[in-house]
């Protein structure tokens, strides 16, 4: 018969659990502390100009006017050109790290692509002020005159702006993608494959097999790196060019949400100005935990009975992972 | 046969861009190293570790007040981060089959992608909005939220390497739950643990944004909280964008100090936790 634990080793053990559970609940509270302050930090604005504020373009500190939609469409515009440009980069590389690589290749490769997320954003920004953004400039000086009608080619060719950014951008996106699809692909499996080999398949018909079987982890892994991209702030506002301007075209110089905060705030002198950028803050904040979330969900739901550690390992730490 | 042919042909084509799309990546990386070190190196001296910048217009002087107001950061983060992240990872990894555990575990990882500007602005609300004046306190507190779900969850993950037997043996002898994981499982993951925190620490130090409103800058050295303190990733930012040469120089200098730490740490990382798989290995 099991005798059951004595009660003072029992009430022990209860004491750990509690303690070491409120550490681990402050970081769910950090969450809803970070949402409760900006909410509060940003009412005047809010009060103010309700959903004005993301439907007109002025931004007018010294009158006090505050219409916020120039940095919305700075953001979607630049995010969704990286995630044109590292999508099927990262993708690619996903593949080939985990289906095609050999062996002795695929540590260090998957270590030199991870280390792509381990630059900071600063030396990211100063690379793309002195070396990128005068390439892009040749680029733009060495557009055909009759492409430059095209509106995606408008404008003089500055150099700074949406294209530099989109670039700059993409090469930021592409380790957090590839990683999180590479463990995707990875928790297929092998099952997939050997069928699709059986039917006959050649070894791209047998990946697209692995790919369709883990498409909602590698959706998943596309919108982490979209989330990635919308917060980045110091390399995008060094080459974005910083005009809150609407413009389709890749040349012209833009602006982001995230990097109106980063110039602007410690100039903001009056309260409602510092409440419209805190309320931009506080749009980027649920965009991102929304995107964060989705994309979590999407990946868990694939890798459930694989680790989920290892997703996130190389996601959110990108601890490097020795391989297997 | 035709079309086997075909098919085939695709499947090579495939696989070759695939292979490119490798190569794709890591040319940016090559040449983001390459001009990093021609044009740090060059610009990096004695002079940059050890010298205050010089005012505008003067050539030379160095960083070292940035240098020593970037470790006071990290070091305030640690303080603030490091214990609690420590031991919410023991909880995670103790009872991580809870749904409270499934909670916390997901919300480390979407705080983890919350832009750096945002948790800046928190740490604004909080440290400097009430007193109205940057501070290191400010500073460090904002690298300290960023450094939480990284070191919780580096620990939790450490801790699930070390095998089950160690933990079920101490119990056995008699244990309590707590002396089982902070006497035993926490000390047998603890050079991981230690290297995956360093490994943080060293990436939390290139943060720039959440710092730009919260210790600011500062053209002197100081040791206090509440005043405004200077890090080499701002300073780096400051320089970048100012049109004189010799501070672009520096500025390089400072990039190539920042990568350097980075990758040396991430290289040990991975040194360490490679080590400790192949340890407990069954």
């Amino acid at each position: 018969m099991r005798k059951p634990p004595s009660p003072r080793r029992s009430a022990d053990d209860r004491l750990f659990r509690l303690g070491t559970g409120f550490f681990a609940l402050l970081v769910v509270l950090l969450v809803g502390g970070i949402a409760f302050e900006l909410y509060e930090n940003s009412r005047l604005s809010i009060q103010k100009f309700g959903f004005h504020f993301w439907q007109t373009t002025t931004w007018d500190p010294v009158a006090g006017d505050f219409g916020a939609l120039p940095f919305i469409w700075g953001t979607l515009y630049s995010s969704l050109l990286a995630l044109v440009i590292s999508t099927p980069i990262a993708l690619g590389i996903a593949i080939f790290l985990s289906e095609l690589s050999p062996r002795f290749l695929r540590t260090p490769l998957a270590f030199l692509t991870e280390l792509l997320a381990a630059i900071p954003s600063i030396v990211y920004g100063l690379w793309g002020i002195f070396v990128l953004v005068p390439i892009v400039r040749q680029i733009e000086v060495h557009t055909p005159d009759w492409l430059k009608k095209a509106p995606l080619f408008t404008g003089p060719p500055l150099g700074v702006g949406m294209l530099a950014a989109g670039l700059i951008l993409a090469v930021m996106v592409i380790p957090f993608t590839s990683s999180v699809a590479r463990e995707v692909l990875k928790a297929v499996p092998a099952t997939q494959r050997e069928a699709a080999y059986a039917l006959g398949a050649t070894r791209w018909e047998a990946i697209q097999a692995a790919l369709r079987y883990g498409r909602t982890g590698i959706a998943g892994a596309i919108m982490l790196g979209f989330g990635r991209a919308i917060g980045e702030t110091m390399a995008v506002t060094m080459v974005i060019g910083n005009n809150p301007r609407i413009s389709s075209s890749l040349f012209a110089a833009q602006h982001t949400m995230a990097a109106v905060i980063a110039n602007e705030f410690t100039e903001a002198d009056t309260d409602l100005y510092l409440n419209a950028l805190i309320e931009i803050g506080l749009v980027l904040f649920v965009i991102t935990l929304v995107i964060n979330a989705l994309s979590r969900l999407l990946i868990w739901s694939v890798n459930r009975e694989v680790k989920v550690e290892a997703v996130t390992k190389a996601a959110a730490t990108a601890l490097p992972k020795a391989a297997a | 046969m035709n079309q086997l042919a075909r098919r085939k042909l695709l499947s090579g084509f495939v696989v070759g861009l695939c292979a490119l799309a490798v190569v794709a990546a890591l040319i940016p990386l090559a040449l983001i190293f390459f001009y990093v070190v021609e044009q740090g190196f060059s610009s990096l001296n004695w002079d940059f570790f050890t010298k205050m910048p010089k005012p505008v217009g003067e050539t030379g002087g160095g960083m070292a007040n940035a240098i020593l107001g970037t470790l006071m950061l990290m070091a305030i983060a640690s303080v603030l981060a490091i214990p609690v992240g420590l031991i919410a990872g023991v909880y995670l990894s103790e009872y991580g089959r809870t749904a409270f555990a499934t909670l916390v575990r997901f919300t480390a990882d979407v705080l983890n992608g919350i832009p750096s500007i945002v948790i800046g602005i928190f740490a604004y609300g909080l440290a400097v909005l009430p007193v109205h004046r940057f501070s290191a306190l400010a500073g460090g507190l904002a690298l300290g939220f960023m450094m939480l779900p990284i070191v919780a969850r580096t620990t939790e993950e450490l801790l699930n390497l070390v095998p089950a037997s160690l933990r079920e043996g101490s119990l056995a002898l008699g244990a309590t739950r707590a002396q089982a994981a902070f006497g035993v499982m926490v000390p047998a993951a603890l050079p991981g643990i230690m290297t995956g925190i360093l490994l943080a620490i060293a990436r939390i130090a290139g943060e720039t944004a959440p710092l730009l409103f919260t210790s600011f800058n500062n053209r002197f050295f100081t040791t206090r909280l509440d005043q405004p303190i200077a890090s080499l990733t701002v300073q780096v930012f400051t320089y970048a964008i100012s049109p004189y040469e010799d501070w672009h120089r520096q500025a390089w200098a400072g990039a190539l100090v920042l990568v350097a730490v980075v990758f040396v740490f991430s290289v040990l990382a991975r040194v360490a936790t490679r080590r400790l798989e192949r340890m407990h290995r069954t």
